[in-house]
């Protein structure tokens, strides 16, 4: 199920019936088609058609790009700056450790989605007003992942506190190697299982914290719709019986955001030997 | 008569206002164009002096508001905003009038709460006596708040759920058209079009680029489409019901694409060219969706255009400083007679009321000449004449790409009864809740 919506996603631009992104192609008159199955529906447009006459299933496709790129790049992003922050207070200690953790229980009293918010609207503020659209993916991908790496850092720090008591590591040391050397060549593969899962089950999370912010007008403008743009954008229609403009870019978040957890609990039973 | 504050209205305070509406940097002189001075004779009597004969001063000074010297002097609010400076005085958000009802509080986009002036001069028609408005952005938002009983009237009605909210028992639909015409103006003034991909030279400057813009827009298509009906596609600048209009004159460019590319191959554009439309999308019904729209439709006759949304607190800033190669507005007449919009959009720009809101800095002296003559003219026949000719040439130099007029149903409980404006301003002391 991952497979087919990354591969349809990853696919979009051959796969897709019409660009939505070329306003060319896009015709008034062909605007608020149902889809296929209902009345008046074509099969030129098997979804419906939106406001704009585009095409809701090219829309989802192109959509589900988006929102996977941005949660992908976000939890790299994350994932990066909480293990190496992590490893290094774990295997520092002392007051870096203790700066990193308060830091940390500190966002963590905060939702995700709060300090997403934050980060995303103080960056909109101080860039300037005619490079937002363009700037909106990056800024969106910290702001998601400065908003998640917390939960890798604690994980991290957790287990090279145990492994770093460790004999091999207490042998690394003797033998005189520099401790970024250990931490990044022994530590850091004996940690990595547990974040690994964290990972993946994180990019659902990285999703929907990106649809929400798209979906409170925040996230991604319309000219590049992600999933919770698209939704945003439909439910203005929600009541005029156009239901299929927002509906089915919601089932394809569901299923996107429910493939991927399904694939991470997986990993963890697979990677889990006590599970087994 | 007294202030809300208390103070009494005096011949002073409508000197001090005229003074104050006619400062350079303000966006208001229109509705005191012509008058040169006004003479305070006695504490409550005051002469108009005009600069020639007016045959239309008693509807152009409607919005001609008269503020409290006293109280702009105690708020240092004598002078007016500039908006172009994003500048804001103690009167921006505070008022102190006349009028039937007092500004209690105004926390901006949440909600501005008024209550009646039991001492007002007038004779109150309604029943209100306290009125909350309450701006809700989104559309889907707005309308359950009406459902739900949480407001008891909407004017803004996002026009997909006009149709589903006649059908609702609970609640009563009133139709109007609003003096309204939506339009894209279009940088006709630099030598080099900003936030383009021409060099050198500005193809809006050529008639024939102009017209085809106009050519290429299916204004049906967005009636049907974007507005469900609730629109008048527009040829003129000037909405029915304003003096000079006439459904004879008022013909909008015929869709023709074909047309449209013909023309711009003439004037030396065959791939077309790319530019920006600066579009607000707070203001207007359905403002993003048209501009949206537009593009594509542009798009067709490969004009490449970029849209630039942004709210309107933004763009009207960026507009008045000239700073668009084309762009989103709706004009309403709030005179009632065309020459307020020929005066601000289509007479070249001068310090005062001509061209203060012609942002693309459209000139032509014979039609200049024209509109300095209706100014003046007080033959009724020979105005109207004058009216018409200075119509037909904006709509024929295509200086604009008038796009439709808008209709404005407004929606409230059974039980609530109002009197629907043209202008869209809802007054409470018109409405009634049994």
């Amino acid at each position: 199920m991952t497979l087919v919506c990354v591969g349809a996603a990853l696919a979009a631009p051959w796969i897709a019936p019409q660009d939505p992104f070329n306003s060319a192609a896009l015709d008034l008159n062909q605007a608020f088609r149902p889809p296929a199955w209902l009345e008046g529906g074509t099969a030129r447009y098997f979804l419906g058609s939106d406001d704009q006459g585009r095409d809701v299933l090219s829309a989802i496709l192109h959509g589900a790009r988006i929102s996977l790129g941005v949660g992908l790049a976000a939890v790299c992003f994350a994932l990066v700056l909480g293990v190496s922050l992590g490893l290094a207070a774990g295997y520092c200690g002392g007051w870096f450790d203790a700066l990193v953790m308060r830091i940390a229980d500190v966002q963590l009293s905060f939702p995700a989605i709060l300090i997403a918010l934050l980060i995303d609207g103080v960056a909109r503020i101080s860039l300037p007003a005619g490079a937002q659209d363009a700037i909106a993916v990056p800024v969106l991908i910290v702001a998601i992942g400065l908003s998640a790496w917390v939960q890798y850092a604690r994980t991290v720090r957790g287990s090279t506190l145990v492994e770093k008591e460790k004999e091999y590591v207490q042998a690394a040391r003797v033998i005189g190697r520099r401790p970024l050397a250990i931490m990044l060549v022994h530590v850091l593969p004996n940690v990595m299982g547990p974040v690994l899962v964290l990972g993946t089950i994180q990019i659902a999370t990285a999703i929907i914290t990106e649809a929400t912010l798209s979906f409170l007008g925040v996230g991604l403008p319309p000219t590049r719709p992600s999933l919770g743009t698209l939704i945003r954008v439909g439910n203005d229609f929600l009541f005029s019986g156009e239901w299929w403009i927002t509906v089915f870019p919601g089932v394809a978040l569901v299923s996107v955001v429910l493939s991927v957890n399904l694939l991470g609990d997986w990993l963890r039973d697979a990677l889990n030997p006590k599970l087994r | 008569m007294r202030f809300h504050d208390g103070s009494p209205f005096t011949a002073d305070d409508v000197v001090f206002s005229f003074g104050r509406i006619r400062q350079p940097q303000g966006t208001m002189q229109i509705y005191v164009a012509g008058v040169s001075e006004v003479k305070k004779i006695d504490d409550y009597t005051v002469d108009f002096v005009l600069s020639g004969p007016n045959p239309i001063l008693l509807r152009n000074i409607i919005d001609f508001r008269i503020m409290s010297k006293s109280w702009a002097e105690k708020n240092r609010s004598q002078n007016i905003q500039d908006y172009k400076a994003r500048e804001e005085t103690y009167a921006s958000r505070n008022a102190n009038g006349t009028g039937p009802y007092v500004l209690k509080g105004w926390e901006p986009d949440k909600q501005i709460v008024f209550t009646v002036n039991k001492s007002w001069w007038g004779k109150h028609d309604g029943n209100v006596s306290d009125f909350t408005y309450t701006p809700i952005k989104s559309d889907a938002t707005r309308v359950s708040a009406l459902l739900s009983g949480d407001v008891d009237m909407v004017t803004d009605l996002p026009t997909q759920d006009v149709e589903r909210l006649r059908r609702n028992d609970e609640l009563k639909i009133i139709d109007g058209p609003e003096v309204r015409t939506i339009f894209i103006g279009l940088d006709q003034h630099n030598d080099e079009l900003l936030f383009s991909g021409v060099k050198g030279k500005n193809p809006f400057k050529d008639v024939r680029v102009r017209q085809a813009l106009n050519m290429a827009v299916d204004r049906e298509a967005i009636k049907r489409v974007t507005m469900r009906g609730l629109s008048i596609p527009a040829g003129l600048m000037v909405p029915p019901g304003v003096h000079g209009h006439s459904k004879e004159l008022d013909q909008p460019w015929p869709y023709d694409l074909n047309g449209a590319k013909k023309r711009l191959a003439e004037a030396g554009y065959p791939n077309g060219f790319g530019f920006t439309l600066d579009c607000p999308n707070n203001r207007y019904v359905n403002d993003e969706k048209i501009c949206q729209a537009l593009v594509g439709m542009w798009a067709r006759a490969g004009l490449s255009v970029k849209l630039n949304a942004m709210p309107f607190a933004t763009f009207i800033p960026k507009i008045l400083k000239h700073d668009t190669s084309a762009y989103m507005l709706g004009w309403g007449v709030s005179t009632f007679d065309a020459l307020y919009t020929l005066q601000s959009l289509v007479r070249t720009q001068t310090t005062g009321a001509d061209g203060s809101f012609n942002c693309g800095r459209v000139s032509d002296p014979k039609l200049d000449a024209t509109i300095d003559a209706i100014k003046i003219t007080t033959d009724l026949k020979k105005r109207d004449a004058l009216l018409r000719e200075a119509l037909v040439a904006t709509r024929d130099n295509a200086y604009y790409v008038p796009l439709h007029h808008q209709l404005r149903p407004w929606a409230m409980k059974k039980n609530v009864s109002t009197v629907h404006r043209a202008d869209d301003r809802p007054e409470a002391r018109f409405t009634r809740v049994d």
